[in-house]
């Protein structure tokens, strides 16, 4: 990479990108049913909230849209899912960083150890969403009338029912910390927006994979400082996966 | 026909519903099973009075016809030949329909305001209009009544004639049942008759007649006198021991405040961490690379020694 095509912001930071504009157009797509889903799903779920399926155009509308919605948010996630999942597996460095998270609340990142692309906060945001996503769906389709409950004993109905609501409370209360965390972190809702972040962001909040990106970079800086081409530290953290 | 002045429970509602009158009798339709004669006079009055007609189904080799509950079909007979242990055959015949509970389980899983209401009287009534059609009461009802319409996905059932009762009048099956086996009047008064009518029962050899008001849903509106009241499953089905399913329960019941709570205390939680400990702000190049800036970091610690000292996870954990 030469460095006269190096992006830079406002500042005259290097850049570089978190998101391809695939995962970002998924991203807030996914967002926006999901908050839908959430309004509509809280509406039927306790009478507080009834008002809310006037978001989807009133209650019978309400009730017609939601499980639609569901199907694309549920086909939206499995694709961003898929594509996310090698960032998310839980690595050595995790389980100290989860140690340390009074640090992380009080926001000394100094102390915390080099973690990967995203932070154990993250992979949590991912598995919760990874379980509570597709039971929804299953749960969802039980209880989908017209179409679908019909074919399903009325005991399993409930069962579903019960384990939709589970599952939705556990989903909703993850996308609050996920969308508080995007809040709290400066930078974050931009790299999701616009795709990049600077190297700066990306070196203090999740090192691994700023390491993992400058490689190419520091390879070729060995080629031509001693003929040496070998992969440095990074990945070699990443290996130490447990 | 809504009362909305009578109100004791209002589907999906948190605050007292109309109850101005304090002192209303409740109402019981009794059906005395040992004298069904299978006639369905019922069904027939039912759809007369409601003026609803049900498409001409199919016979199954059954007297069930139709052969189950519909949106147009508010109550059915439900024929069922029994082999006592006598080896005699006993045909029981149940009138089936809603059984008007004291604590409905549609009711209690409705989640539309108004859609499904008890009035003092313990009729429990579906307000169509305010129905959205999501099939809740009948994951909640232990009786598999409600019926979803394929027209309108509308939830439909027996009213117990709500609107005759309002003006005084017996319900339409009631009028027309030619043997007297459908009665209506005050709860007490139908608890009385049914309790002589077992007592006849007993001593026609029915030892285990009794009454069917199952205490599990805080009692019926409708109910029966059965010759077998210790096996009610004989008739169709009829469940033992009806209730809320506990599932139901769990669903509708504590997990609702809960959960908006916890919900809700999260996003607090929010709002006071970052109005107490802030943000992390964009870090600057020198805060994160020094004052050498990106270039400068990576020929540091990219140094062979000291990728290995400060990079390497295994040495980190000993520190």
């Amino acid at each position: 990479m030469k460095h006269d095509e190096v992006k830079r912001n406002q500042r005259g930071q290097r850049m570089m990108l978190r998101y391809p504009a695939s995962t970002r157009i998924n991203h807030w797509t996914m967002a926006a049913s999901f908050i839908l889903l959430a309004l509509s799903g809280l509406a039927f779920f306790h009478p507080a909230f009834f008002f809310l399926t006037h978001t989807l155009g009133g209650p019978v509308w309400a009730r017609i849209l939601h499980p639609f919605i569901g199907v694309v948010f549920f086909l939206l996630f499995v694709a961003i899912a898929a594509s996310n999942l090698r960032y998310n597996l839980w690595i050595k460095n995790d389980l100290r960083w989860v140690r340390q998270i009074g640090d992380v609340l009080t926001n000394h990142d100094e102390r915390l150890p080099p973690i990967g692309k995203f932070n154990p906060g993250q992979k949590l945001v991912f598995w919760c969403l990874v379980i509570s996503v597709p039971l929804l769906l299953v749960t969802g389709v039980i209880m989908w009338r017209p179409w679908f409950a019909g074919y399903f004993p009325i005991p399993l109905i409930r069962l579903a029912s019960l384990l939709h609501a589970l599952a939705a409370f556990v989903a909703i209360a993850t996308i609050i910390v996920h969308i508080y965390a995007a809040i709290w972190v400066k930078g974050s809702i931009r790299a999701m927006t616009r795709g990049w972040v600077s190297r700066a962001w990306a070196k203090h909040h999740h090192p691994l994979w700023y390491e993992d990106h400058v490689d190419q970079d520091l390879v070729e800086q060995r080629k031509a400082r001693d003929g040496q081409g070998e992969r440095p530290g990074a990945e070699r953290d990443l290996k130490a996966r447990e | 026909m809504t009362n909305p002045q009578n109100i004791v429970r209002r589907s999906a509602t948190t605050t007292t519903p109309p109850r101005v009158r304090e002192e209303v009798e409740e109402v019981a339709k009794l059906i005395d099973v040992s004298k069904c004669i299978g006639c369905k006079a019922c069904q027939v009055a039912c759809m007369e009075w409601n003026d609803i007609r049900d498409e001409v189904g199919i016979v199954d080799g059954t007297y069930n016809n139709p052969t189950d509950l519909t949106e147009h079909s508010w109550t059915v007979m439900r024929f069922t030949e029994h082999e006592n242990p006598a080896g005699d055959l006993e045909w029981l015949i149940r009138k089936d329909g809603c059984m008007h509970c004291a604590e409905p389980g549609c009711l209690e899983a409705c989640p539309a305001p108004g859609a499904i209401v008890q009035y003092a009287n313990g009729i429990v009534d579906f307000d169509s209009d305010k129905c959205i059609g999501c099939g809740y009461c009948v994951t909640g009802c232990p009786f598999d009544i409600p019926r979803i319409s394929k027209h309108d996905s509308k939830s439909y059932k027996c009213t117990l004639c709500s609107d005759r009762v309002s003006v005084g009048l017996e319900p339409a099956c009631v009028k027309t049942c030619p043997t007297g086996c459908i009665e209506f009047g005050s709860k007490d008064a139908m608890l009385i008759r049914a309790a002589k009518r077992v007592d006849d029962l007993k001593a026609r050899g029915f030892d285990q007649a009794g009454i069917y008001d199952p205490a599990g849903v805080g009692g019926t509106h409708v109910m029966y006198v059965l010759h077998h009241a210790d096996e009610p499953g004989l008739y169709a089905g009829l469940p033992k021991d009806p209730r809320i399913s506990p599932l139901v329960g769990a669903w509708k019941g504590v997990t609702k405040p809960l959960m908006s709570a916890i919900l809700g205390i999260t996003a607090f939680a929010g709002f006071i961490h970052y109005v107490t400990k802030g943000p992390k702000e964009e870090p600057a190049d020198e805060e994160v690379f020094g004052a050498e800036g990106e270039e400068g970091y990576l020929r540091d610690t990219r140094g062979e020694e000291a990728a290995a000292t400060v990079r390497d996870p295994a040495k980190e954990e000993e520190r």
